[in-house]
């Protein structure tokens, strides 16, 4: 059994804006064990990114962590001092953004980029710390990447720059890192060459991985665990072959069942979620997906379901598997 | 069926610097043709600079065409004055955020097409003309009177899309309407698109890098590399039989919704980038990143021929690669 590297329980993270209280992140737990792959999904505003920022103690001005508890490797992060933080950040977790052509310092060189992390965590001098972001670089696969040190962002593509943010997040050979769609801004090809250094690269360095993207396509190929999110509340939890097989939230399914597939032989007519997505700062009382739900009951718009245990390792939040589980339960007394 | 559209050796060059003496240009779009029958959809796929955005923008001549014919219900339109053929071929943007002023209410907005093609002879007329749009595309009259902040981005969309139907059009260039969008609006915009498109018998140019979504919406699709269309084909045609390997790794470049299929298949997986489109390579301009690449194809360009009935390629080596 390997150890559990990132413990989140009740978290909830809150954004205080002049029209009033947004709570990004409502009441969320959920455990990384050590070397796994764990996806985010959701749609935008469904509170993924937060989450992840969260970890990093990294939320935007007005967002607070307001409730719970997240425990990263021996550090309780959300009771970090800011400069505890800086000291595990870069080093032991890192952060990939979704957007390489703005997360890179436009009049640095690729080079000073990456040495600013070594030499910030290590006791390398810049020298070495140089050698090492020269290594580094040919880990990602960059050609020629002596001169690329001397280079700078503009000089790249947006693949390339991609390759050297993942460089930059590896270089103090962290334990976790988040990637906050880390190939949305990519084209396909480049896409698959970043998903499959990812996967390298894990295996070489032996760390674990927070995959946030909106693309199950992503999620399928890469992740072994699957958060599904909505309107800042995880609705389902569980194995990538529980969620794609075997979804037991409404919204997982819809969302599986509106995208085209590429493999479809025929004509099939897409079974679009209705709707609109949640306004946040007046989300509904009960469970948020109930106005877009088709099987939407009474109880569904008042309150907000626990979660139903489906196995030990999947878990949802819905009031027809709670309906179920009664059900069931009645039936074996009898 | 007739076509509706048809461009010829289309080329599209953007100044790019250079010097006086040796201007340099980026190739853009370089010698397209296509044509597209009424009431029918073309996808157009291909990377970011490919050159599929403006080739949809030429055929409106948003962009005059630097040599080539674009052809319109039978009449070249390359040269004409464009008024009278802007009510008939219409746009809908990718960024639902960007494409609609913050300033003007949903009314004017889809209502500025009509005043300017003068289709109403009254305001009661032009009202109820816009608010026929925005029903048909699932909003109310409710939302004549608000702006676009006050909007989703599906919902924005919807307006984009309203704005386009005003003039009554028979052809759209839908420019990647549905990629700014969540996965679940996606579906709802799509099927419009599909509904819209059996009510007014309309014909579109779908354009989008997301093969899935465009081979779902299109007929025949089109993919486009570096200012060329590589292949050419009816959608299932291309997606089981696809003939090009720039086709061919695109396709399989597609994360699958399908765990167990994603654990188990093979990727082909390109080797660098795209080169720039300012000095693309001689020969065939996939070469520099495609596995079967042999001296033929940097000496010579590979001809666009038709392999099977309506299945075009352009690439020396199909019989290899298949």
């Amino acid at each position: 059994m390997s150890k559990v590297l990132l413990d989140m329980k009740n978290v909830r993270v809150s954004f205080f804006t002049p029209a009033g209280e947004v709570k990004a992140v409502n009441d969320i737990s959920f455990q990384l064990k050590e070397g796994d792959v764990l996806g985010i999904v959701g749609e935008s505003g469904s509170g993924k990114s937060v989450t992840a920022y969260s970890i990093m103690g990294l939320l935007a001005t007005g967002g607070r962590v307001v409730g719970g508890t997240i425990d990263f490797n021996g550090h309780r992060i959300n009771e970090m001092t800011e400069k505890e933080l800086r000291k595990i950040r870069g080093n032991e977790v890192s952060i990939i953004f979704q957007d390489p052509m703005t997360s890179l310092n436009p009049v640095y060189t690729i080079g000073n980029q990456i040495c600013e992390v070594i030499i910030q965590h290590t006791d390398k001098t810049r020298k070495e710390a140089m050698e090492r972001a020269e290594e580094l670089l040919s880990l990602v696969g960059i050609n020629e990447p002596k001169k690329r040190l001397k280079q700078y962002p503009h000089e790249l593509s947006g693949g390339m720059r991609q390759r050297v943010m993942i460089a930059i997040a590896l270089a103090c050979e962290p334990k976790l890192l988040i990637a906050d769609e880390p190939t949305t801004a990519l084209d396909v090809t480049i896409q698959a060459q970043i998903l499959e250094l990812m996967n390298d690269l894990k295996e070489k360095i032996g760390m674990s991985i927070i995959m946030i993207t909106h693309d199950l396509g992503v999620v399928a190929s890469m992740c072994q665990k699957i958060v599904v999110m909505y309107a800042g509340k995880i609705v389902e939890y569980g194995s990538v072959d529980d969620i794609f097989y075997n979804p037991q939230h409404e919204y997982t399914k819809g969302l599986l069942r509106s995208i085209p597939k590429l493999d479809d032989k025929e004509h099939k007519k897409l079974v679009p979620i209705e709707g609109s997505p949640v306004d946040m700062l007046n989300p509904p009382a009960g469970c948020p997906f109930a106005p877009r739900c088709e099987s939407c009951m009474k109880i569904c718009l008042r309150e907000m379901p626990e979660y139903t245990a489906i196995s030990d390792d999947h878990y949802s939040a819905c009031w027809l598997l709670q309906k179920k589980e009664f059900e069931g339960g009645s039936g074996k007394n009898e | 069926m007739s076509n509706l559209i048809e461009i010829q050796n289309l080329k599209q060059y953007f100044p790019a610097g250079g010097s006086i003496l040796k201007p340099q240009y980026v190739k853009a779009v370089d010698d397209v043709s296509f044509a597209i029958k009424r009431g029918e959809t073309l996808g157009l796929v291909g990377e970011s600079g490919c050159g599929k955005t403006t080739v949809g923008r030429t055929i409106l001549r948003l962009y005059e065409p630097t040599a080539g014919k674009i052809i319109y219900d039978g009449k070249d339109i390359t040269n004409v004055d464009m008024l009278p053929y802007r009510r008939k071929m219409q746009i809908v943007f990718q960024d639902p955020y960007a494409s609609l002023d913050p300033r003007m209410t949903v009314v004017d907005i889809v209502g500025e097409a009509i005043d300017l093609h003068k289709l109403a002879s009254s305001k009661a007329e032009r009202k109820e003309k816009v608010i026929n749009m925005l029903q048909r595309v699932g909003l109310n009259s409710e939302h004549a009177n608000r702006y676009p902040h006050e909007f989703s981005g599906g919902q924005r969309q919807r307006i984009g899309i309203a704005r386009a139907l005003a003039t009554e059009p028979e052809f759209i260039v839908c420019d990647e309407p549905v990629s700014a969008l969540d996965v679940s609006i996606q579906a709802q915009i799509v099927n419009m698109f599909e509904e819209l498109q059996e009510e007014m018998g309309l014909t579109y140019l779908f354009i989008a890098h997301d093969l899935s979504v465009v081979k779902h919406i299109s007929k025949r699709i089109g993919v486009m590399y570096l200012g060329k269309i590589v292949e050419l084909a009816d959608s299932y045609e291309l997606i089981f039989n696809s003939a090009h390997p720039y086709t061919k790794s695109l396709i399989s470049a597609i994360p699958i919704v399908d765990p167990v299929e994603a654990r188990t298949r093979k990727r082909i997986v390109l080797k660098g980038d795209v080169p720039s489109p300012v000095n693309p390579p001689s020969g065939c301009r996939f070469r520099t990143r495609c596995p079967y690449a042999t001296d033929l194809c940097a000496e010579q360009e590979p001809e666009f021929r038709e392999i099977s009935s309506g299945h075009y390629v352009a690439c020396h080596h199909t019989e290899r690669v298949n």
